[in-house]
């Protein structure tokens, strides 16, 4: 009475793993032999499918648990007691550092001046994306001269932070270039303090926003348009559409997915742009240009309130991650 | 080949939980036992001043230092001014602040609050030390936590080349000839300002060097006799008003909202701004960027009929010692080492400040005209600077100068302004 083996595999390991089993039990040992040997290889199967996983996704864990998870649970934590750090005895005091951001009028402002900060410079960003991804993707711009532009066109974006906030420093000082050609071609009569005029300096620094990064949108775009394929827009001129309305029904659905995709991942970064601001305004005059991200740092580094600043930072942390949840949705959506 | 990814993947993962206990588990920041048994132990030293020094200088103290101590080595860490507070301020927040620290006056109070500091006054006791050749020490509740190694006073600098174009032949000594100066020098000429004023809130010290000096001057203070905030006295409000005026009568140069320490400088090494209040450790600065700049030094102006002794301000690199440091011991030999009359000296000399030891004097004063007469403006004056040892001194210095902001933008009056800087003061005091 022998039992079929129940696959080519198992055939194949039985006579393995039944040789101890076979001499140690001798004779009519192999029925109860057979089945400890199928059950002793499931159970190293099932062991190793089971165990072989969690080890390969073990670093990742372990990154995000030393990386992302301790910190925000720590930042969480402070956000509940009194004077955390500085304060060797802090006591846990509820709400009450929420109830103190959310009390300031200057919170208030800095959410403000963040959301126009990023929506301007998001919506700027693509339409200056699209227009430049258009005009290298066009084929009346021959090859060698599509390179130079790019090249041209990108150059912002190659720049570090603290280099585009100097020499925008320096190009809207009162003393700056900016000034002698507002001047010298009449359109002002006097220098202009772009950055330090409390009704000028946010735009100005949202300006600066733009111009270092429409190359991110440009660059993603244009990938998107390279990738349409041609036989769309030759039904489009068959179908007698023009270049406005290829360009609405042809070109913006097919590029959508990249267009939500990039325009959530950028008002996501900008609403968390820290250093340009910082360099270049510092948050001020008074409070014009006071954003989330320089409102937390001056808690945290100046007034040493890591507390208050926590409780912040948590706000911020909720309003990222209801705008994650919305890319998140989207990508899911796609995929 | 499973069993190998497998394999690879869990001790991966074991070596970096490992590596981050490791990292975890150092409560301290020093090597070595203490030097109790003739191991070396090696000090940490956290500082902004090896970038501002000349190249070599404070390593070369530093391998004196080692000479002179046997089994003591010395690690500088160093970076520019402001990663270096950030430095120290996650430092004394996780506990791992290095042995030994450069201060400033303005961060003292917030870290004896927290405890990260060690109190000098008893490891100057324990090492019996005699603290006579101190020129200043910074205490708080009657213990020292930091000792100004070098000071860097502020004086007025002008451009005497402008001054002279616009008809003006002598430096101002009071308020009023200072500001007939700046406005003379403004109307000489569309592109040139009489004076500076950087308001910046990156950077607030324009608060302390540029506004509140013209208080020091004449005398004043922003304090009461024990300490609290009184910064909309008399005092301060003639000050703040003096400024004021010297904007609107257009002697101010453009854009002072934004303007940090570094573009004063620039303005007025360019040619483009008639007097500033600066840093000695700019005199070499300006030497080097602009050679053919007639420019000299001169104390603070004063308020006119004003006789008494005037206030300098000065900045400082100060020194202290870690609380969680293990070797506090031989971090105070670092400590006394750099506050000796040679090496204090020597320092002083490289950095163009003047020295911490009262008994040092430094080359560059006996053989340079204009470091000669800064000299005998700082021995002449008293050295003042109200905002070392304040608690959250740089944020009471940004609450003023927003409010300032608001004054110079037409929003509110110099009185308002005072009387609100005053509130957020007394609430951070």
């Amino acid at each position: 009475m022998t039992h079929p083996p129940e696959t080519t595999e198992a055939r194949a390991a039985a006579p393995l793993a039944t040789a101890p089993a076979s001499a140690g039990s001798g004779d009519g040992g192999t029925d109860n032999g057979a089945d400890k040997t199928r059950g002793g290889w499931r159970g190293r199967r099932s062991y190793r499918g089971t165990v072989a996983p969690y080890g390969f996704l073990t670093p990742t864990f372990v990154l995000l648990l030393v990386l992302m998870v301790t910190p925000i649970t720590m930042v969480i934590g402070y956000s509940f007691v009194d004077r955390v750090i500085i304060n060797p005895n802090s006591e846990f005091v509820g709400f009450e550092n929420y109830a103190q951001v959310l009390g300031d009028p200057v919170f208030f402002k800095a959410v403000s001046n963040t959301a126009i900060f990023a929506g301007a410079s998001v919506i700027a960003h693509f339409v200056l994306g699209m227009g430049f991804a258009l005009m290298l993707n066009s084929p009346m711009i021959g090859n060698r001269l599509k390179a130079v532009y790019r090249a041209i066109y990108i150059l912002p974006w190659l720049f570090t932070v603290a280099i585009v906030a100097v020499l925008w420093r320096m190009l809207l000082s009162p003393n700056g270039i900016v000034n002698f050609f507002v001047t010298e071609l009449g359109f002002a009569e006097e220098q202009i303090a772009w950055l330090s005029d409390p009704s000028l300096a946010l735009p100005a620094i949202t300006f600066i926003n733009i111009w270092a990064g429409y190359p991110f949108f440009m660059v993603s775009l244009l990938a998107g348009l390279q990738g349409i394929s041609s036989e769309l827009y030759e039904a489009a001129r068959l179908d007698r559409a023009g270049p406005v309305k290829q360009f609405f029904n042809v070109t913006l659905p097919q590029l959508k997915p990249i267009i939500i995709s990039m325009a959530l991942l950028d008002f996501i970064w900008t609403t968390q742009q820290f250093a340009l601001i910082w360099m270049t305004t510092g948050g001020g005059p008074i409070d014009a240009t006071e954003m989330v991200s320089t409102y937390t740092y001056k808690l945290a580094f100046s007034t040493y309130d890591f507390a208050v600043a926590s409780a912040s930072a948590v706000i911020i942390f909720l309003l990222s991650m209801t705008l994650a949840f919305f890319y998140v949705r989207h990508q899911k959506s796609r995929d | 080949m499973r069993k190998w990814i497998g394999a690879t993947a869990a001790v991966s993962a074991l070596a970096l939980v490992t590596a981050c206990s490791s990292e975890g588990a150092s409560d301290g920041p020093s090597d070595g036992d203490g030097g109790g048994n003739g191991e070396t132990v090696t000090l940490e030293f956290a500082q902004w001043w090896e970038p501002e020094l000349p190249e070599g200088v404070l390593r070369g103290l530093m391998d004196d230092f080692e000479e002179a101590n046997p089994g003591i080595e010395v690690e500088l860490l160093s970076g520019p001014y402001a990663s270096t507070r950030e430095q120290v301020v996650a430092g004394a927040a996780s506990g791992t602040m290095s042995d030994v620290v450069g201060l400033d006056g303005a961060w003292v109070s917030d870290f004896v609050d927290q405890g990260s500091i060690a109190d000098l006054t008893a490891l100057m006791s324990d090492a019996g030390y005699d603290d006579g050749e101190l020129a200043s020490q910074v205490q708080l509740g009657g213990s020292t936590y930091m000792i100004p190694v070098v000071n860097f006073a502020y004086m007025l600098f002008t451009n005497d080349g402008l001054l002279a174009e616009a008809g003006v032949d002598a430096a101002p000594s009071t308020r009023s000839e200072f500001e007939a100066a700046a406005i003379a020098v403004s109307e000489s000429d569309e592109n040139t300002s009489g004076w500076i004023l950087p308001l910046s809130l990156e950077t607030p010290n324009g608060i302390q060097n540029d506004v509140m000096s013209w208080a020091w001057a004449s005398g004043g203070s922003m304090l009461t006799d024990d300490g609290a905030p009184d910064v909309n006295n008399a005092d301060v409000q003639s000050a703040v008003d003096f400024v004021v005026g010297l904007d609107e009568a257009g002697a101010v140069a453009p854009g002072a909202a934004t303007l940090k320490e570094q573009d004063k400088v620039e303005e007025f090494s360019s040619g483009r701004v008639g007097m500033m209040i600066s840093s000695l450790a700019h005199i070499n600065t300006l030497r080097e960027s602009s050679p053919d700049l007639d420019f000299s030094l001169h104390a603070v102006p004063a308020e006119d009929g004003y006789s008494g002794e005037r206030g300098t301000p000065y900045a400082s690199w100060g020194i202290g010692v870690a609380e969680n440091s293990e070797n506090k011991e031989e971090a105070w030999k670092l400590v006394e080492f750099l506050m000796s009359a040679d090496a204090n000296g020597e320092l002083a000399n490289a950095a163009n400040a003047f020295p911490g030891n009262s008994t040092a004097v430094p080359e560059f004063v006996t053989q340079d005209e204009i470091f000669q007469s800064a000299f005998d403006v700082w021995n002449e004056g008293y050295p003042a600077n109200e905002f070392v040892g304040l608690p959250v001194a740089e944020q009471l210095m940004r609450d003023m100068a927003e409010e300032l902001q608001r004054v110079l933008n037409g929003d509110i009056s110099v009185e308002d302004a005072l009387t609100a800087t005053q509130t957020k003061w007394e609430s951070q005091f």
